[in-house]
């Protein structure tokens, strides 16, 4: 078992999400940044989609009441083991007794930590992940005890740090393809789409990122229709919003540019003030 | 199956097939129909189908997509004279007190439409609705057919929370929130029935389709209704029509 001390500004249980539940209006949830979750999950030896606590721009401070092993991926904040600094992306022996915190935010936005066997808290829908209405819990609270797959024994430290894409948190490069109604832009709009970089706005959540600045629009809203993650919106008032894992499972905007997957990942680990540009 | 349907890559592996795109409720059985042909047949790169009023998206796993192929075997499919698919579509009798209690935005209606809210309540509960689909939020369910007299604009600026069960209109919509949320819609009566339970395998007893019907209730029924959904023994009433 983890006990949470301080929960950090905004950390949940996530796994790779919920599916098969969209047509009841249920978003998909999940890991932010799947990359790096699954990189904390691989090095441990678990299954991919082993729950993982996804920590948002500061770190959680955590007992553990257990002997284990846990690995932390994604943003640096300066993790600690009971005041020792430790390495990211390498597996970390936990006793008992030991306390997890962490620092300053040195990179990156959300930083994921996997334990050996996963975390298994109140599974709804086939996920663990935390979501407003479905899960009793969207975030975590300080006192909240988290569960621990503990059926398997830790393996042998085995793994060296892994070297991480460098790319995946300082490129401003989001890869995208076009959206069903791109076709609808004029060739001006198209094009100054990819030729200016854009801003992320305050209104950024696991929900869906607003950029700031605005794109000429002259477009009507469409029949409500199914969007996904990675979705760019484009507003009455010319402003563009891009969906994240926690998004609604249908929209009215003209969807004009959809990310690739691994851009949803890249973005997840951006924040208010940071730019990007999109590239086809 | 007749519509002349368009096939468009949407993300690496899902996609997104578009009607003529106007609110219809035989695109809508369309729609349904070809959706359930194709969850009949099983395609294994499938992972997941989601529609609207004219579109669905299909979404498949990782790796195993060619958008040319895919989209081909697709278009066969709908073509292709299969077995008969049945639908077993339901109408429901859903319970809603309108009283000024729950009704916060009836009075505001009531003056600026010129009708007396009697007459609202009594247009709002004797349409026969379609669920054209669920979406937004969990369990929160498109209708279509809400009586032109009743379509009122969104408010300008939205509520920061709006209740649980609040029965409301925007535009020319009708709807459910299923649970307490923002919103802007015109807030007429209240629904004690839950349209979305996580616990459930099946978290939503309305299906694309089906059809709604609101019976207005008094605040005692309302009362009484809660009470037994509670304790988990109220029986919410449907029939079975014709798919």
């Amino acid at each position: 078992m983890v006990k949470v001390l301080k929960p950090g500004l905004y950390t949940s249980i996530q796994d790779l999400g919920r599916y098969g539940y969209q047509n009841y209006g249920v978003p998909y949830s999940g890991v932010m940044d799947v990359y790096s979750a699954s990189m904390a999950n691989v090095l441990l030896g678990n299954e991919v989609h082993a729950a993982v606590i996804e920590m948002t721009m500061t770190g959680a401070t955590l007992e553990f009441n257990c002997d284990t092993s846990i690995c932390i991926s994604g943003a640096d904040m300066a993790p600690k083991l009971n005041k020792t600094p430790i390495k990211l992306n390498k597996q970390t022996s936990i006793k008992k007794g030991d306390i997890i915190s962490f620092g300053k935010l040195l990179y990156g936005f959300r930083a994921y930590l996997a334990v050996f066997g996963g975390f298994k808290n109140e599974k709804a829908m086939g996920s663990y992940s935390m979501y407003q209405g479905v899960t009793e819990q969207s975030v975590l609270f300080k006192n909240d005890d988290l569960l621990i797959n503990a059926s398997l024994k830790p393996l042998e430290k085995k793994h060296a740090a892994i070297k991480i894409r460098n790319t995946h948190f300082n490129t401003k490069k989001i890869e995208v393809f076009k959206g069903p109604e791109f076709h609808k832009l004029s060739k001006a709009q198209q094009s100054s789409l990819f030729s200016q970089d854009f801003t992320i706005s305050k209104e950024n959540s696991r929900m869906a990122y607003q950029l700031t600045g605005s794109l000429k629009n002259s477009l009507k809203p469409i029949i409500t229709s199914p969007v996904l993650p990675g979705t760019v919106q484009l507003t009455p008032s010319g402003k563009l919003i891009i969906l994240m894992r926690d998004c609604q499972t249908t929209g009215g905007y003209p969807r004009i540019l959809q990310l690739k997957e691994s851009a949803i990942n890249i973005l997840a680990q951006k924040f208010t003030g940071d730019m990007i540009r999109f590239s086809l | 199956m007749i519509y002349k349907l368009t096939y468009k890559l949407f993300s690496e592996r899902s996609v997104l097939i578009e009607w003529p795109a106007i609110i219809d409720e035989n695109i809508l059985n369309d729609v349904i129909l070809f959706k359930e042909k194709i969850r009949n047949n099983k395609i294994k790169e499938i992972v997941e189908l989601k529609h609207a009023y004219n579109s669905l998206l299909v979404i498949c796993g990782d790796d195993c997509f060619v958008f040319g192929t895919f989209k081909k075997k697709l278009q066969k499919l709908y073509t292709q004279k299969g077995p008969h698919v049945e639908l077993r579509l339901k109408k429901w009798e859903i319970p809603v007190c309108y009283d000024d209690v729950f009704g916060i935005d009836l009075g505001e209606m009531a003056l600026e439409k010129n009708m007396s809210k009697k007459s609202i309540i009594e247009l709002h509960s004797k349409t026969v609705y379609t669920v054209y689909f669920i979406g937004f939020l969990p369990g929160f369910m498109y209708l279509g057919g809400l009586n032109r007299k009743l379509h009122t604009p969104r408010k300008s600026t939205p509520r920061s929370r709006i209740v649980k069960g609040a029965v409301a209109i925007g535009g020319k919509q009708t709807g459910v929130y299923p649970n307490e949320s923002p919103g802007g819609w015109n807030i007429i009566g209240n629904s004690p029935i839950e349209f979305f339970n996580p616990k459930n395998a099946i978290p939503c007893f309305a299906n694309a389709g089906d059809k709604i019907i609101f019976k207005s209730v008094s605040i005692k029924e309302y009362k009484d209704i809660k009470m037994l959904i509670d304790a988990g023994v109220y029986q919410l009433e449907s029939e079975v029509i014709d798919g």
